[in-house]
């Protein structure tokens, strides 16, 4: 069993780091201890550029994914019966049962130039609005991704605050705003920032809504990989810029979580 | 708690758009997999299953089924198998390094799909297994356990710790115990664990992308439709796709469903 988990998933990682080592001889990777492909991808402005922008557009993607979740969650752990909280909660599952795949492509019908939205704002007088293959677009694609998982993980958090602390806090004569950010924020903190990390990981490493419904030009880390991979037998270089995805990504979660599981004030 | 009535409305609607950006792809492709436009906007054109004649001609599409079919199955089977022992291992025993171990178990969907692709294509190219359909299973039974083993665990969270030690004093041997005191326990975590991982595999395209080969699954045959061009065969598909995957998880649910009254009356 933890053969099976160690020959096939600890193996690949492994050897993923080793062959960022080797070089590529006519079209045929050899064994080599090489930093040759850190070097190329790394003194390469297109490579942090890509990086920049994977980085900027997925911490948008988790923002507004986290701001756009909030009220939801927020309805659904307070004004919710108990009973239709669950209908709600069921209904958020659905998504991740149909493919991403299809989601993905049915908005790029929907919100192509002369799709459904961009008619329905031409009948009621609005101009054309381009939204695919551009910023917009793979926002939405991310949205689409991180949305559902982030209002289940905040309406959870949100949903076990003890109702009695609300309660007293209106007593004491709180407004609505400041018993929102001071007391029930700190108390659903760790269920906010699990998603939020959540979201970073999903929208960093996701490849689809960049290139399907962005453009894919100029292209996110993600994207440089699945093309540098498919493209030929550059497998090192893409192993390079795996590699320093995961440790983007570990450096981020272990911020959230340390974020997430410290100390209160 | 006093509540503003305006403030109620407000996130009553809000709440409601959100569960339309939500279900507004699903929705469409349902809708649009009917609809008799190339390029749907509004109106919306005449009804037409000419899309899923379409699919039901293409030889690839049926194809793409068979192997995602097999490779979900095979994967379920052995990703629950993974995700029993991992929870039964966690909930039983205790050692040095099982942190590590636990870490190991759960880590692997926390690394993104693609590069967990790029992993795998070069590690099954040196094995020389890339492009079968034996490293699709592999790659997804690893992805998948993780879920299996969370589910059963959880389950295993609300058994009597006493249950095992009693059978065992009452002269059970251990195997025994596993057959007739856990098993029965565990079965319907197990159950939702073969549909969950299943459904995992069916909807896996970045890693199966990476090592398929001419082996298609079907979400790896609609992202090479995608790349194409703009086909309405893909609503199609997704629709079926997601139809057979609703039909799953509450069969699962009825399932486990089932089994609980049968053993709530039992008691």
């Amino acid at each position: 069993m933890l053969l099976m988990q160690l020959a096939f998933f600890v193996g690949p990682l492994i050897f993923l780091t080793i062959m960022s080592f080797w070089i590529v001889k006519n079209y045929r990777m050899e064994p080599s201890f090489d930093f040759a492909n850190w070097e190329r991808m790394y003194t390469r402005p297109f490579f942090w550029d890509a990086l920049g922008r994977t980085l900027w557009m997925s911490a948008l993607a988790t923002l507004l994914t986290s701001l756009l979740a909030f009220p939801a969650a927020f309805a659904i752990a307070f004004r919710l019966s108990p009973r239709a909280r669950q209908v709600a909660l069921f209904l958020l599952i659905i998504p991740f049962f149909t493919s991403y795949l299809v989601r993905t492509y049915a908005w790029q019908v929907i919100i192509a130039d002369n799709g459904v939205v961009n008619g329905a704002l031409a009948a009621i007088g609005f101009g054309r609005y381009q939204m695919l293959n551009n910023v917009f677009g793979s926002l939405v694609g991310y949205l689409t991704l991180c949305l559902p998982l982030a209002v289940i993980l905040q309406a959870w958090s949100l949903a076990a605050i003890d109702r009695r602390l609300i309660e007293a806090a209106w007593n004491l004569g709180c407004s609505p705003a400041s018993t929102v950010v001071s007391v029930i924020l700190p108390l659903a903190k760790t269920g906010i920032v699990v998603a939020a990390v959540f979201c970073f990981i999903l929208s960093f490493g996701d490849f689809v809504a960049p290139y399907y419904l962005g453009g894919s030009k100029p292209p996110t880390l993600s994207i440089l990989i699945v093309d540098t991979a498919k493209s030929g037998q550059q497998w090192p270089r893409s192993a390079v810029v795996a590699l320093t995805m995961i440790a983007i990504l570990m450096a981020v979660s272990f911020a959230g979580l340390s974020l997430a599981y410290g100390r209160r004030k | 708690m006093k509540q503003s009535r305006l403030l109620t409305v407000f996130l009553t609607i809000y709440l409601g758009a959100v569960f339309v950006f939500i279900f507004a792809p699903i929705v469409a492709s349902v809708v649009f997999s009917f609809n008799s436009d190339r390029f749907p906007t509004i109106p919306l054109g005449t009804f037409t299953t000419k899309w899923y004649t379409a699919i039901a001609a293409n030889p690839q599409i049926a194809e793409a089924f068979r192997t995602s079919a097999v490779v979900a199955a095979s994967s379920a089977v052995l990703a629950t198998f993974i995700g029993f022992c991992t929870a039964y291992t966690d909930y039983r025993f205790s050692f040095r390094g099982k942190g590590l171990f636990l870490a190991l178990g759960l880590l692997p969907p926390t690394i993104p799909a693609v590069i967990m692709g790029l992993a795998m294509l070069a590690w099954f190219s040196r094995l020389q297994i890339t492009g079968t359909v034996t490293a699709i299973v592999i790659a997804h039974t690893v992805l998948c356990a993780p879920f299996a083993t969370a589910v059963i665990r959880l389950r295993l969270a609300q058994m009597d710790p006493n249950l095992e030690p009693a059978a065992w004093n009452l002269g059970a041997s251990q195997w025994r115990t596993m057959r007739e005191v856990i098993l029965p326990f565990t079965l319907p975590s197990i159950v939702s664990a073969l549909c969950l991982t299943a459904a995992v595999s069916f909807d896996e395209f970045a890693v199966a992308w990476f090592v398929s080969g001419l082996n298609k699954t079907v979400p790896v045959a609609i992202l090479e439709i995608l790349t194409g061009n703009v086909d309405p065969q893909i609503n199609a598909i997704g629709t079926i796709v997601f139809a057979t995957t609703v039909i799953l998880v509450i069969a699962a649910q009825l399932l486990a469903g089932l089994k609980q009254r049968k053993a709530d009356t039992a008691k």
